[in-house]
């Protein structure tokens, strides 16, 4: 089984969100990137297919050269290859289709990525892979089992979940519950060194254009101070909470 | 050219984001002198509709389709908006909505924007402003080509009532065979869900451990709302993965959110930055939280959340 996993090198979940340039631009200065924690989720079930069933697994990025950090990390906890695509992603759409047009060529099996970015939030990149690709699609997945070219998943609902049956080639929207938080693997020193000898293969973009552009951004407004209520006048709390805030 | 709006449905019943989604749509269309057409599935009382503005329905009755299937719904939402030359589609952010809105961004060729939480500011070029950073940020998006996919965020958008004179239509869609089909449905039928619940009651490890969410269910129940937790609370297993909210979890956007015993890492508060009013009750009157809320009680949650049920179901038997 071929399984290539996309990999978003977005801002460290700690990290303060600033912009520039007439806040236009987003302000990566001071900014520690990590792995888009979904896809992070994703890769480390990509691992196991790999272990277990002898999977291949590549993983593949849209962004320049400053990505490749990114990259060498999700080498380190196991990847056999990895793939940049030489551009600067600004619409998910775009890099939707720069990722298509490669798995296509490449005839992937599976191909997971994050069900969002948690950098745009836009949340599309998966689903549009796989209607570009005409590939079996399953969002906010949170368990896969693949035997031979069948797929037993499970997809997060509002309040529940639902069990599916799929079958290759198939896209899934990686999240949290696809494999535990205590899953995750940190690279060791050994999986570093092995990393820097595997393959980075930077190709250069195809021509698609920007559906959305950003034009500008705003930070929420300051919030105002918070309104202490003393833990022996509840009656007051609900009082505000009825007359003021008018939310019960 | 009309707006097309999906208005989604349970059991046939309109769901509330169908009305507030409908209101959306005759904003927007009144903006542009044009018209609402909606597309809903198996509606019971499709006709609900024209309260919210809506000129026409497109009803999909098919047996087939009783379970959300995110390529067959796709497929019927595109068909629609090609019937009705729509250059606009508004669908809602629920978690089957955002699984076909992809599909139907590529079928339909539209630029598509997530989590918009306001009316378009401009429509040449169409520009909306949307949440971005996990609700740390906010991002003016401008679309390039000629059809847009708007997913609302939710809470974003208050119901309208205007009444149409709305037409109903037995729309029927030729679907295509595909091979993902949903085999079972897992879902708490009696609780309200973090994603419809007007009000979210949350807690953390501050509560010590899973033996004592009792009274957090029973707050939970008497405002009716859902119950929530932090990301430390589900990764030790006290609570489902389901109930996490925050940056890697659910985002909650409800009108109140009550915080126990949760700290308010910058994640967490990121994910249900979007609520309108935020309670918190910690020990700590220096958890970061007390920063980010708008009403807060310093107090031991094991004394404070038992006194405010009793008070609470005063307050709920006098009003």
């Amino acid at each position: 089984m071929k399984i290539i996993v996309c990999i978003s090198h977005v801002p460290d979940t700690t990290s303060k969100i600033n912009f520039s340039d007439g806040d236009t631009k987003f302000e990566r200065n001071g900014v520690q990137f990590v792995i888009n924690p979904n896809d992070e989720f994703g890769l480390t079930r990509a691992m196991w297919f790999k272990e277990k069933q002898g999977a291949t697994v590549d993983v593949i990025n849209v962004g320049l050269s400053d990505t490749e950090s990114t990259l060498r990390k999700a080498l380190a906890i196991g990847a056999d290859k990895a793939i940049r695509i030489d551009m600067s992603p600004e619409n998910g759409f775009n890099v939707a289709k720069q990722l298509a047009n490669y798995i296509k060529k490449e005839n992937y099996d599976l191909v997971i990525a994050g069900r969002e970015s948690i950098d745009y939030n836009g949340g599309m990149v998966p689903g549009m892979i796989a209607g570009l690709n005409n590939a079996n699609f399953i969002n906010n997945c949170i368990s896969l089992e693949i035997d031979g070219t069948n797929v037993t998943a499970s997809r997060e609902i509002d309040g529940g979940k639902e069990t599916i049956e799929s079958c290759i080639p198939l896209v899934i929207g990686a999240q949290k519950g696809l494999v535990e938080e205590s899953d995750l693997r940190i690279p060791n020193m050994r999986g570093i060194m092995m990393a820097r000898k595997k393959q980075l293969e930077v190709i250069p973009a195809i021509d698609a254009s920007n559906q959305t552009n950003s034009i500008e951004f705003e930070k929420p407004k300051p919030k105002g101070e918070v309104t202490l209520v003393s833990s022996d006048n509840l009656d007051e709390l609900i009082n505000l909470l009825h007359n003021e805030a008018k939310v019960i | 050219m009309a707006i097309l709006v999906y208005t989604e449905s349970e059991q046939g019943k309109f769901k509330k984001i169908a009305f507030e989604l409908a209101s959306y749509a005759r904003a927007i269309a009144d903006e542009n002198n044009t018209t609402v057409t909606a597309v809903c599935f198996n509606a019971e009382s499709p006709m609900e509709l024209q309260n919210y503005g809506v000129n026409k329905v497109l009803n999909i009755s098919n047996q087939d389709l009783k379970s959300f299937n995110a390529m067959s719904y796709s497929q019927c939402v595109f068909e629609a908006a090609e019937n009705e030359k729509s250059n606009i589609i508004v669908i809602s952010s629920s978690a089957d909505s955002k699984y076909l809105a992809p599909l139907l961004a590529v079928k339909h060729n539209a630029g598509y924007i997530s989590n918009a939480c306001e009316l378009p500011t401009s429509y040449s070029p169409l520009t909306v402003k949307r949440t971005a950073f996990t609700n740390k940020a906010f991002e003016i998006t401008k679309v390039n080509t000629e059809n847009a996919l708007i997913s609302l965020a939710k809470n974003s958008y208050s119901i309208n009532e205007v009444k149409t004179d709305a037409s109903l239509v037995d729309f029927s869609v030729n679907v295509s065979q595909n091979d993902t089909k949903v085999k079972s449905i897992d879902k708490a039928t009696d609780k309200v869900t973090i994603a419809d619940a007007d009000t979210v009651v949350s807690a953390g490890r501050g509560l010590k451990g899973p033996e004592n969410w009792g009274m957090i269910e029973e707050l939970a129940e008497v405002l009716g709302a859902a119950t929530a937790c932090s990301k430390p609370v589900s990764d030790l297993g006290w609570r489902p993965h389901g109930e996490h909210v925050g940056q890697t979890g659910k985002p909650v956007a409800s009108n109140l959110y009550i915080a126990i015993g949760i700290s308010g890492a910058i994640q967490h508060l990121a994910g249900i930055n979007s609520s309108k009013v935020k309670v918190v009750i910690n020990t700590d009157p220096e958890a970061p939280f007390f920063k980010a809320a708008d009403y807060g009680v310093v107090g031991d949650a094991f004394e404070v959340v038992p006194e405010l049920i009793n008070k609470l179901k005063t307050f709920k038997a006098q009003n």
